[in-house]
């Protein structure tokens, strides 16, 4: 990815979504938008916003509170030769959806023997940090990761925000794309002209442990690394930007120079995709390792209300730390 | 529901509808044979009484339309011009099958010719069928989307999602709902309150009628009127065509939930008894005409054996493939 042209923009994560929402809209008449809100209200989290009036009901359509029929439309829109971008409003409403999306979108193209890719993206917030409570703050991307045939992309930065949905669109394959509601407000240049959707990228180089992480928990982790490096731990910072397939390549290549691994994830800890990483690690570079992998997940409870709860239940920037220095303790 | 029209048809229509009947009902027979040599494996669902509707509206419907068919769709396939050769190699999983082997009795596709499959989540197709409606309107293109499904996925939510949402956009879609009355071993009457399924897709501002799905005339005229419809624009049509299955539910089924003497009486209400024996009334048709339409079915069948039979395998090297796509489509 080369840089931008020097004088590069400043915006916000969710203005970095649309704008990659709009090139995608003007560069191909075949790409249209379908969810919930999206049109007159302007979006549940704004990104849509104004692309009514930009570009017209045909092609920003509001849905009914129909999440199988209108991700099944979405399929078989593709199916018929368009490209369509389904907005789901949060992780937690996709699971009315799971029948589309993992038995037909993650199927068709196997079960009818190639016949059937289904070019087909599903944008959807995920993530906790805003009090929303047990129904609206989940990290279910680690689940869909399950499932072959789905692609699975998480955008923590501006360009990969901008970016992403250009690739996403230029593959054949079904993408989800989770954006984290923590990183909407956040702000920042836009350096890169492109994004791939195979490669994981070292968002800050190290040599004493490798942070493994993704989306909404990748701030959390630069500042940790910034606060470790004050203390003398220069910590390699790991953005898995895609979490289907995983880039394990760079994930085995850190780990080789760093000798211990830390995973952050905001899901689970239980059958998470911090497990999947964590086992690659040991099968693939064990006798590399200094020190036992660890991990910060999301405590395995429902995200609660209260702020001191929801705070409490998910990694931060102190346990981070914590759980780094415990690991650069040990070993070596 | 509608009476059966007393539509005056030619000798070679009679033929076409006859033959087309026969080839299912041939193909069907001889799978449940090979089923119990072991040859087909899995679920196998037969469509044996229900040939009426994938002959009356797949002879309605052009080129350019959109089939998706559920778990019992052999007949649909093959009505839709499918080979018999692949379907049947289909049916073994071998490579040459319609789809590469990988879907076998449930997952017939047959892209080239618009079928998107056989879905075998009941209710799963039909937010499909709305999609590709929604290309072809999105597109411009004179297409329509036609779906068929039984009467079991009515008690699905998505069922009732598609249908609002075709409603509300006007899309070219045609929702075929086959009602043979039990959702596997479940009546209709024990799972619906309102077992009048054509009145439920009224309440969504949709067209909608009652067929004699057992008549291959009533089908094919009713499909043909709707199918006018809705490519003058006329925003999505719904035919409820009342059949039965006249074989068990799959090949696993004991049939303890319905009488013998229930199966026998619409036995002789199936719709190639019928149709045979009205159009031999008539003199449209004569004893020797089925029988030799009965003989090419069959030759055809047993041709479609022996190429499936002589189909190589896939290569387990090959397992991965086609996961993700292998080109841009």
């Amino acid at each position: 990815m080369s840089a931008a042209a020097a004088g590069a923009a400043r915006l916000s994560y969710r203005e970095a979504l649309r704008e990659g929402i709009r090139a995608a809209l003007q560069a191909d008449p075949r790409v249209f938008l379908m969810g919930e809100d999206i049109g007159r209200y302007g979006g549940c989290y704004a990104v849509t916003k104004g692309l009514l009036a930009e570009f017209g009901e045909q092609r920003i359509r509001d849905t009914p509170l129909s999440e199988s029929a209108f991700v099944g439309a979405g399929i078989g829109a593709a199916l018929g030769g368009l490209r369509p971008v389904v907005e789901i409003m949060t992780v937690n409403f996709s699971l009315l959806a799971l029948d589309q999306i993992v038995n037909n979108a993650a199927t068709l193209c196997h079960m009818s023997g190639g016949q059937c890719p289904v070019p087909l993206v599903i944008r959807m917030a995920t993530g906790a940090g805003r009090q929303v409570a047990a129904q609206h703050s989940h990290s279910l991307e680690g689940w869909y990761a399950h499932i072959p045939g789905l692609r699975i992309v998480a955008p923590a930065t501006i360009d990969d925000a901008r970016w992403m949905l250009g690739a996403a669109l230029a593959c054949p394959d079904p993408v989800l794309i989770f954006e984290h509601v923590g990183l909407l407000n956040t702000e920042g240049e836009m350096r890169a002209d492109g994004a791939d959707l195979d490669h994981a990228a070292i968002r800050r180089p190290g040599r004493d442990l490798s942070l493994i992480t993704y989306g909404g928990s990748l701030p959390k982790c630069l500042e940790a690394a910034t606060r470790l490096a004050g203390e003398g731990v220069e910590p390699e910072v790991i953005d898995l930007r895609t979490l289907r397939p995983l880039d394990d390549a760079l994930i085995f290549e850190s780990v080789r120079r760093t000798h211990r691994a830390l995973i952050v994830d905001e899901g689970w800890r239980s059958g998470g995709i911090s497990a999947e990483i964590g086992l690659r690690i040991a099968e693939q570079a064990f006798y590399e390792l200094d020190a036992p992998i660890a991990r910060v997940c999301t405590a395995e409870v429902p995200i609660p209300y209260p702020k001191h709860l929801e705070d409490a239940a998910l990694p931060g920037v102190e346990g981070i730390v914590e759980a780094a220095r415990g690991l650069v303790a040990r070993g070596g | 529901m509608s009476a059966a029209p007393a539509a005056p048809t030619t000798r070679e229509h009679a033929l076409e509808l006859l033959g087309a009947m026969l080839r299912i009902r041939a193909f069907e027979d001889r799978c449940a044979q090979l089923y119990t040599e072991q040859k087909i494996r899995g679920f196998l669902h037969l469509y044996n009484g229900e040939e009426a509707i994938a002959v009356g509206v797949l002879g309605a419907l052009g080129p350019a339309d959109a089939i998706v068919a559920t778990y019992r769709e052999h007949g649909h396939a093959l009505a839709r011009g499918v080979p018999m050769g692949p379907l049947m190699a289909e049916m073994y999983g071998k490579r040459t099958g319609c789809s590469g082997g990988r879907g076998g009795s449930m997952h017939v596709f047959d892209v080239g010719r618009r079928l998107y499959g056989g879905n075998a989540i009941v209710g799963g197709g039909l937010p499909i069928a709305v999609g590709l409606a929604l290309a072809e309107q999105y597109a411009a293109r004179p297409g329509l989307a036609a779906c068929f499904f039984g009467e079991g996925a009515v008690a699905e939510g998505e069922f009732h999602e598609s249908l609002n949402l075709a409603a509300l956009w006007k899309l070219p879609v045609l929702f075929v709902c086959e009602n043979n009355r039990y959702a596997m071993g479940t009546a209709l009457e024990r799972s619906e309150a309102v077992t009048d399924i054509h009145a439920k897709a009224a309440a969504y501002g949709i067209r909608a009628a009652a067929v004699d799905g057992m008549d291959v005339l009533a089908v094919e005229a009713a499909a043909r009127a709707e199918v006018a419809a809705i490519r003058d624009g006329a925003g999505p049509g719904f035919l409820e065509c009342r059949t039965y299955r006249l074989r068990a539910h799959s090949m696993f089924d004991a049939q303890l939930y319905r009488d013998k003497a229930e199966v026998e009486a619409w036995r002789q209400r199936g719709p190639l008894i019928r149709f045979t024996t009205s159009c031999k009334a008539t003199g449209l048709i004569s004893e020797e005409d089925f029988q030799r339409l009965e003989r090419a079915a069959s030759e055809e069948v047993e041709a479609a054996v022996r190429f499936a039979e002589a189909s190589e395998w896939e290569p387990v090297a090959d397992l991965a493939r086609h996961v993700y796509a292998e080109r841009a489509p």
